[in-house]
């Protein structure tokens, strides 16, 4: 990869506490490229974190700092708020966890979507009009006239995912950060948007970061794969290496789940004070 | 005998029929799971067998007696639920203790708190988080606390609605291990509502499949193990979760 779309250096986020600053990303380093990376790590160990510091979406009194925090030759120390604010969406965009929550409930997904793009580009009603139902079309809905005009509540968790991924492509972003993008959804809806965002990404040559607790998953729909615990890298590697982890912590994980075709009497469990993980 | 038998169960919520014509029996001792997509019904008839939901018709028997859903105290002392979130179904004001002894109380059964040290122990929690409240402890604590008040009145069967659907893999691991050393010492009958089929293939004997209300296929976890099922849905549920299979 000869351009890095994101270099990190040294990322922190502390949060004061009473008991004295907290720090839950403890200086961690990273680049992409415009590739698939996945974050893991169980709750509390700072992967959605990591993820929002990168849109600087951590409120007051929660601080970032980094060394180096580049995305596409643009120093991120230095944006404004102001500045940010035509980074989000725009280049740098995120899906979150639950369509529920997330889509704005009194705006018809038409309009949700259009907004999105007219924050960022000066286009006529009927290109605007175009412009969302192509890519409600390219999200595989079945009948985007209809579905355009719907609100929230009249959708299904998936199509609600699918709408809001919509939401996320259609200024065309450089990097996509996905946060637990289907940890809200049923098994048999959660491949189809994996392969969905796939797709898009490939398509579009887009940089993903993917967010996830979910091993199995990761290794999947990733290139490559980094491992936190309590705020701290443990492990990075290639997705398809991810079996011959070396890190006690991953091959903890990796062991704890059930399988399918389940054998063992009982499953391994972590021990937690070997890092002292919260 | 059988733990469970349903004959024909119909549910309806006003007017729409969500569970349709639904028949199988749980033996005893045997741990049975109902998957499927949200949705399909599966947590609906759980909620009809504890009585909590009696807008039903058809028959439900509980070891060969036809259940009254007016009569909740008689199926709460024989069945009870686990539920799916441990921060939603604790009381946020009441300590461990509390909640542990309130089940004695309605069934004004006489017990000078032995049977809650008994039942934290049982689920591996130590004494001291006996005066803790539910803010006080993590996820998998809290589920341990669920799971021991749902054992406070010494259940044959207990309902498992998604129980660790909310919990990381190394906690869901610990759960999984106290669900099924709990069956074995305490001799419980299990009916499983998940939608994760790894789960249902360490725990459990047997499973149902769900579609839209309708159980679709029986099947044991043999044939579970090596994908075998006859419906067509099963396998593509079997397939979806196979998807995300390290090869």
């Amino acid at each position: 990869m000869s351009q890095k779309l994101l270099e990190i250096e040294d990322l922190r986020v502390t949060f004061p506490t009473h008991q004295g600053d907290v720090e839950v990303v403890k200086g961690i380093s990273f680049d992409l490229g415009r590739e698939r990376l996945a974050i893991v790590g169980e709750s509390g160990s700072g992967k959605s974190m990591t993820g929002r510091s990168i849109l600087k979406l951590i409120r007051s009194p929660g601080r970032v700092t980094a060394k180096k925090f580049m995305f596409d030759g643009i120093d991120l120390n230095k944006q404004s708020e102001r500045q940010m604010r035509q980074l989000r969406g725009a280049r740098i965009s995120m899906v979150m966890q639950d369509p529920k929550f997330s889509l704005n409930p009194v705006l018809t997904i038409q309009d949700q979507i259009a907004e999105a793009l007219r924050t960022h580009q000066k286009l006529t009603k009927k290109e605007l009009d175009e412009k969302v139902l192509h890519m409600l079309d390219q999200v595989r809905i079945n009948d985007p006239a209809r579905v355009a005009k719907l609100y929230p509540h009249e959708v299904s968790g998936g199509m609600g995912q699918r709408i809001m991924i919509a939401m996320m492509l259609i200024p065309e972003p450089d990097l996509l950060i996905a946060d637990e993008p289907t940890s809200a959804l049923d098994v048999s809806v959660q491949a189809q948007v994996l392969d969905l965002i796939d797709n898009l990404i490939q398509e579009k040559g887009m940089g993903l970061i993917l967010i996830s607790h979910d091993l199995n998953l990761v290794a999947n729909y990733a290139d490559r794969v980094l491992v936190m615990n309590s705020g701290e890298i443990v492990e990075q590697c290639n997705a398809s290496e991810l079996q011959n982890a070396t890190h006690p912590y991953t091959q903890g994980l990796l062991a704890a789940m059930p399988r399918i075709d389940e054998t063992r009497e009982e499953l391994p469990t972590l021990d937690r004070t070997q890092w002292a993980a919260t | 005998m059988s733990a469970i038998e349903l004959n024909n169960l119909n549910i309806a919520y006003s007017s729409v029929q969500v569970v349709h014509g639904a028949s199988l029996t749980v033996n005893e001792g045997e741990s049975f799971a109902l998957v499927g997509e949200s949705g399909s019904g599966k947590s609906t008839i759980l909620k009809a067998i504890c009585g909590l939901n009696d807008e039903w018709t058809g028959e439900i028997k509980l070891y060969g007696e036809k259940v009254d859903p007016r009569n909740r105290a008689d199926i709460s002392r024989i069945s009870q639920m686990v539920f799916q979130d441990p921060y939603g179904s604790l009381h946020p004001r009441k300590t461990v203790d509390t909640t542990l002894s309130e089940p004695l109380a309605i069934h004004g059964i006489k017990d000078n708190g032995d049977r809650v040290v008994e039942m934290l122990n049982a689920v591996g929690l130590d004494q001291r988080y006996r005066f803790r409240f539910p803010h006080q402890m993590s996820g998998g604590q809290r589920q341990r606390v669920a799971i021991a008040r749902a054992l406070m009145l010494k259940p044959k069967l207990m309902l498992l609605d998604e129980p660790t659907s909310a919990l990381d893999v190394s906690v869901q691991a610990e759960i999984l291990n106290l669900l099924k050393q709990l069956r074995k010492d305490q001799n419980l009958t299990y009916l499983l509502v998940t939608h994760d089929l790894p789960v249902v293939s360490f725990l459990c004997d047997r499973l149902a499949v769900m579609k839209k209300g309708k159980i679709v296929e029986i099947a044991t976890r043999d044939q579970l193990a090596k994908g075998e099922f006859n419906d067509a849905y099963s396998q593509e549920l079997y397939h979806a979760s196979k998807h995300e299979y390290v090869a």
